[in-house]
């Protein structure tokens, strides 16, 4: 029973149920969507501001969409008691902690940066940033999965936490959202983004580091 | 194989103010089994979750080989079955005995011989959501069958099973018990164990 097998069948396990349950999939990846193409029937004809503000509106809603995709995290397995078998396994938690939140980017991260590209001609944002903007969100949408987690973990016992999650995650976000956003507004300048990318590569790594752990001891506390 | 045993000692569990039990003290070992018997709410299920580890006995300490639960492989030599099954609905009957296997050591089973012995073969491929509760139960049976695990702890695990089903369990309880594990279980039905010894306790 190695751990990296166990690894990849809660990943493999994960995504096949994704699989079955569409909507998982398709629920965040249709409001990133929406959100994004009513803002130029908002704006108005005025090309140059949504440019302009282009980025902005694209992580906004890239941060908005995962916030969506948060709750199925956990919620199945802790009504079915998978949660708890998966506690009772040999394995360090955290590890299986880690599959389902890369099951989760998987499913719910990847299709945002697949679509990004298309929204972002959508709102003419200029060539150089496209690129720009893919990396940021392929750097930034993992953090949210994974200090999302901890957020999830900690509410998932709880009737209603929807709107603690909220609370909870939303102001761990906002450093994602500043360097991420600002670095593809200045890539559409033509200018350097060494900095700000260093800084999102330095809170991936972090999270990805440091996250598990306390969204395992968030778990235990929940089953409880 | 040399002695396994699971000991509580001076187990006390307060709910809300409640106290539902008080200097609890219990000895299991290889080829025994444990029945809590008692009322709804007289704090079973609240006994066999702190036995699993999910919860702290607010006095005492649960012991498995000597060492504290959280250390050690306690983990890798217990299965519990609770009132969840634990098992995915939208996965087959195959997929998540795979998982189960993946997550365990394997044990005298292999997934066909276990399904054989639960009267669930044919069903590899069925989606979990069109068996009956009771084949899910019978499901959960064949995860204990498919893994290597010592101490199975089962929180009632007669509901929804029909008179074939709560005679399969008893033999399959028995044979694990002959073949050296051990069982903590609590039922309110007439548990009748061929050849094992079983303590009772009842809380009140």
């Amino acid at each position: 029973m190695p751990l990296s097998r166990a690894f990849f069948a809660i990943v493999r396990r994960d995504l096949l149920l994704a699989l079955r349950r569409r909507s998982e999939i398709a629920n965040p990846l249709l409001f990133f969507v929406l959100v994004i193409s009513l803002f130029p029937l908002g704006l108005g004809a005025r090309p140059q501001l949504l440019q302009a503000i282009a980025p902005g509106i694209i992580w906004v809603s890239a941060l908005l969409a995962a916030l969506l995709s948060l709750d199925s995290l956990f919620r199945s397995d802790f009504d079915d008691g998978s949660l708890e078998q998966m506690l009772l396994s040999p394995h360090p938690t955290s590890v299986l902690v880690l599959a389902k939140i890369t099951a989760h980017w998987l499913v719910t991260g990847l299709p945002l940066l697949l679509i990004a590209p298309l929204l972002a001609v959508f709102l003419g944002m200029p060539q150089a940033a496209i690129g720009v903007l893919l990396l940021t969100l392929l750097l930034g949408t993992p953090v949210l999965s994974l200090v999302g987690a901890i957020g999830v973990a900690l509410t998932v016992g709880l009737r209603r936490g929807g709107m603690i999650l909220s609370l909870l995650v939303l102001p761990l976000y906002v450093p994602v959202l500043i360097f991420a956003g600002n670095a593809v507004a200045m890539a559409s300048l033509g200018l350097p983004i060494t900095a700000q990318i260093n800084i999102l590569i330095a809170l991936l790594l972090l999270a990805l580091v440091l996250a598990p752990w306390p969204a395992a001891a968030a778990l235990k506390m929940s089953v409880n | 194989m040399n002695g396994q045993h699971l000991t509580g000692s001076g187990l006390s569990c307060i709910r809300d103010d409640r106290v539902l039990f008080e200097g609890l003290d219990f000895s299991v070992g290889n080829g025994e089994a444990l029945l809590l018997e008692g009322k709804n709410g007289s704090g079973k299920t609240s006994l066999l979750r702190i036995i699993c580890g999910f919860r702290d006995p607010d006095a005492g300490q649960v012991q498995w080989c000597g060492a504290a639960l959280n250390s050690g492989d306690y983990y890798a030599d217990m299965a519990y079955i609770g009132h969840l099954d634990g098992i995915k609905k939208e996965l087959t009957v195959l997929e998540n005995l795979n998982v189960a296997l993946a997550l365990a050591q394997a044990g005298s089973h292999s997934i066909d011989a276990a399904l054989e012995r639960v009267r669930l073969t044919g069903y590899d491929h069925a989606l979990v959501q069109t068996l009956s509760a009771g084949q899910k139960r019978r499901l959960s049976l064949a995860r204990l069958l498919v893994t290597k695990k010592r101490l199975w702890v089962l929180d009632e695990p007669f509901t929804a099973l029909d008179k074939h089903g709560i005679a399969l369990t008893q033999a399959l309880m028995a044979e694990h018990c002959a073949a050296g594990g051990l069982i903590v279980l609590t039922s309110h039905h007439d548990l009748n164990l061929h050849r094992v010894t079983v303590q009772r306790i009842a809380l009140s």
